[in-house]
């Protein structure tokens, strides 16, 4: 199903994302890489700043109360409700930012923004993995 | 409180995601989707995303540590090695299948999808499962480097 294009509220959201990543360097040093700041609200807990990050995850679900505050808009989402797709989808993110160190803010958008090579690289596969899937379950297996 | 200042990143975080539209996975899956009704809108969210951190982190990084930190914590690999590669390619067929990646799936929890309420549970699981099973945490930690 086709999705309006908009092209202004989605640079005005990336900069609202930029800003963001930017105070969270420069008052807490922090990446703002999202995979990486609920990881370490799970175990094994090593990191010293459980309660920033906790914090922080709150902050992101406060948002979408925030914006029909602001707005009077609801937030509009269309979400798969199929069972078995969305376990498998859900686990194979969680392993695959573990694994790979990060998703698509925190290699993405903060190490882009760093020129991390490595960033550069994981960005470059997971954009096309997931380009490759979504070509496969739309167009070959007809989902 | 120093915690404020997380939790106003976490709110003006999720806020651009919300606006900029990636907290919708239909809007995700058809910029995906080059083949059929593609949708160039996240681009927009990449390019206004990279373009503040680009230049924020590059006067952030005159300073010589953050305000209210000891240090920036920044990666120190430098290495492209294969859990690098698989890892993002794993994380990018979940993205493709569900159309969330972990920064919408967490914002969208209010909003009690029932997509959502399956999606992040298993997100969760397969975090802690990677975590505990791992030693990227020591390995990382080791190299004196946490987050990306």
């Amino acid at each position: 199903m086709a999705t309006q294009i908009t092209p202004l509220a989605s640079t005005i959201g990336g900069v609202l994302i930029g800003i963001a990543a930017v105070v969270l360097m420069l008052f807490k040093g922090r990446i703002a890489g999202i995979s990486g700041i609920v990881g370490r609200l799970l175990p094994p807990y090593r990191d010293n700043d459980l309660i920033g990050a906790a914090a922080f995850i709150l902050g992101l679900m406060a948002a979408p109360l925030g914006y029909t505050l602001a707005t009077g808009k609801p937030v509009i989402q269309i979400v798969s409700g199929n069972v078995p797709l969305m376990v498998v989808a859900g686990l194979l993110v969680g392993i695959g930012t573990t694994y790979g160190g990060g998703c698509t803010s925190g290699h993405g958008v903060c190490g882009l923004s760093r020129l991390s090579p490595r960033s550069i690289v994981a960005t470059a596969i997971f954009m096309a993995a997931a380009v490759v899937t979504v070509f496969v379950a739309r167009h070959t297996l007809g989902g | 409180m120093l915690v404020l200042v997380n939790a106003i990143a976490g709110l003006l975080f999720g806020l651009g995601l919300v606006i900029g539209g990636m907290a919708n996975p239909a809007k995700v899956l058809n910029f995906l989707d080059f083949a059929g009704s593609w949708d160039p809108s996240l681009a927009f969210v990449m390019a206004g995303a990279v373009a503040v951190t680009f230049i924020g982190y590059k006067l952030v990084f005159r300073q010589p540590q953050p305000l209210f930190a000891a240090r920036f914590h920044l990666s120190e690999m430098k290495r492209i090695d294969s859990r690098l590669v698989l890892g993002a390619a794993t994380f990018g067929v979940g993205w493709g299948l569900s159309g969330f990646c972990p920064g919408p799936a967490v914002t969208s929890l209010p909003l009690l999808a029932k997509g959502t309420l399956i999606f992040v549970p298993a997100m969760l699981a397969g975090m802690t499962l990677t975590r505990l099973t791992t030693t990227l945490g020591t390995s990382r930690r080791s190299n004196s480097a946490k987050g990306v």
